[in-house]
C-alpha cells in the first residue's frame, strides 16, 4: 500500500513539476462564413504552440482534431487560444465540427 | 439535413452509452427509472445553461475555462464511478442474492444510485450542450435551418434508439454475470474519462509533461469513424495516445482495483493479517 503511495507521489510530481519550454509562439487561425484562414498553417515540430482561433461568425463553432487532441467551443464573434503540441514532423488536419463540410484545415509541423 | 442528423447523432450515442451501462447495472434495483430520470433532465438543463453561458465559460480564468470546465465534470464523473464500483464491491453479492430469493427488485442498491445519476447528468450535461451550441447556430442561420432542424431531431431519436440497444443487449447477459460485467464496464469507461479530463487539463497548460504522443494506430481504428467513436467512449480508446492520457488511464484502473479490493474485504470473513 505505501509503495502505491510513494508511485502515486512519484507520477504526480513527474506531471504537474513545471516544464521549462512553454508555448511561446503566436499563431493565429480565423474563421468566417464557416471556413478557416489560413486553411494549411505551419508551426514548429517538437514545441508547445498556442493558436489564437477568432471566430468572427455570428454563430459558434467548435475546434475539434482528434490528431491534435483537442475539441474547444468557440462562441460566435469570439476568439480562443488552442494549445497543441509538441507534434512529431507531419500534417495534422482539423475542422470545424459544426461546418464540417467547409471548415476544414490543416495543420503543418515541420 | 443528414450531417445534422450524424453530428447530434455522433453527440448523443456518448452520452447514451453511459445511460446504457448505468441502466444494465442498477438492473433490478427499485426506484432507479426516477435517479436516471433525474439524472437526464438536470443534464439537459445544465446542458442549456452551459450553452447559454458558453462564451463566459470560455473567457474565465484567462480562456482556459472551458477546458478547466470539461476536466472537472469528467473527473467528477471519474470518482462517482469508483464509489459506485467500491460499493457494489462490498454489497454486489448481497443484493444479486436479495434477488435471486425474493424475485423482485430490491431497495438496497439505491445508495448508488445517486451518484451514477449524477454521472448520467454530466454525461448529458457534456454532450448535450455541444448539441444546444450546434442546433441554435442552425436557428441563427434562418433559411436552411428546418431541413437541418429535423436532421437534428432525428439525431436525437437515434440516439435515444441506440441507448436502448446497448440496454437490450446488455440485459441479455445472465443476471449472476452482470454485476461483474458492468463493473468492468464501469472501471473501463471511468479509466477512458480521467484520460480525457488529463488531456483537458494538458490542453489548458496546467499539465506540461508527457504531452508526446506514444503510439499511432489510427491506421487500425480511426476515433472518426463510428465504431473506433463506440470504443472511445466506451473503453477510452485513443488512437495517437499521449503518455500523460496512458498514466492517468492505468492509474485509474489500478487505483479502482486497489480500492475495490479495499471494499471487499471484510475483517470477520477472513483471517486479520496484522
Amino acid at each position: 500500500m505505501r509503495s502505491f503511495f510513494t508511485v502515486a507521489a512519484f507520477a504526480a510530481f513527474v506531471v504537474l513539476a513545471p516544464a521549462g519550454a512553454r508555448a511561446a509562439d503566436d499563431f493565429t487561425l480565423t474563421i468566417k462564413d464557416h471556413k478557416f484562414t489560413p486553411s494549411e498553417l505551419k508551426v514548429p515540430a517538437n514545441k508547445r504552440v498556442a493558436i489564437t482561433v477568432i471566430n468572427s461568425d455570428a454563430t459558434p463553432e467548435e475546434f475539434e482534431s482528434n490528431a491534435l487532441k483537442v475539441e474547444k467551443v468557440i462562441p460566435g464573434g469570439s476568439k480562443a487560444t488552442v494549445r497543441i503540441g509538441p507534434l512529431k514532423p507531419g500534417r495534422y488536419d482539423f475542422v470545424g465540427e459544426f461546418h464540417e463540410d467547409t471548415a476544414k484545415g490543416v495543420i503543418v509541423a515541420e | 439535413m443528414l450531417g445534422a442528423l450524424i453530428i447530434v447523432f455522433r453527440e448523443v450515442i456518448e452520452a447514451g452509452l453511459i445511460i446504457g451501462i448505468v441502466m444494465a447495472a442498477t438492473r433490478g434495483v427499485t426506484s432507479r427509472g426516477r435517479w436516471i430520470t433525474i439524472g437526464v433532465a438536470a443534464g439537459i438543463l445544465g446542458a442549456a445553461v452551459v450553452a447559454i453561458f458558453a462564451g463566459a465559460i470560455s473567457q474565465a480564468f484567462e480562456g482556459i475555462g472551458q477546458e478547466l470546465f470539461n476536466a472537472t465534470v469528467l473527473g467528477i464523473a471519474v470518482v462517482m464511478l469508483m464509489w459506485h464500483n467500491a460499493w457494489m464491491a462490498r454489497h454486489g453479492r448481497e443484493i444479486a442474492a436479495e434477488m435471486r430469493t425474493i424475485g423482485h427488485e430490491v431497495s438496497e442498491g439505491a445508495k448508488p444510485l445517486t451518484a451514477l445519476a449524477v454521472v448520467v447528468g454530466l454525461a448529458v450535461l457534456r454532450e448535450g450542450s455541444e448539441v444546444v451550441l450546434f442546433l441554435y447556430g442552425i436557428f441563427a442561420q434562418g433559411t436552411s435551418g428546418l431541413s437541418l432542424l429535423t436532421g437534428g431531431v432525428l439525431g436525437i431519436l437515434a440516439g435515444a434508439a441506440f441507448t436502448g440497444l446497448t440496454y437490450a443487449g446488455l440485459l441479455a447477459i445472465p443476471q449472476r454475470y452482470i454485476f461483474a460485467v458492468t463493473s468492468w464496464l464501469i472501471a473501463l469507461l471511468a479509466a477512458g474519462m480521467a484520460a480525457q479530463s488529463a488531456q483537458f487539463l494538458y490542453n489548458a497548460g496546467v499539465i506540461n509533461r508527457m504531452g508526446e504522443t506514444v503510439w499511432d494506430t489510427s491506421w487500425v481504428l480511426s476515433e472518426k469513424s463510428l465504431f473506433g467513436q463506440l470504443m472511445h467512449t466506451l473503453i477510452g480508446y485513443v488512437s495517437q495516445p499521449t503518455g500523460l492520457q496512458l498514466l492517468a488511464y492505468v492509474g485509474t484502473l489500478v487505483a479502482m482495483y486497489v480500492l475495490m479490493r479495499v471494499a471487499r474485504y471484510r475483517p470477520e470473513a477472513r483471517p486479520v493479517r496484522a
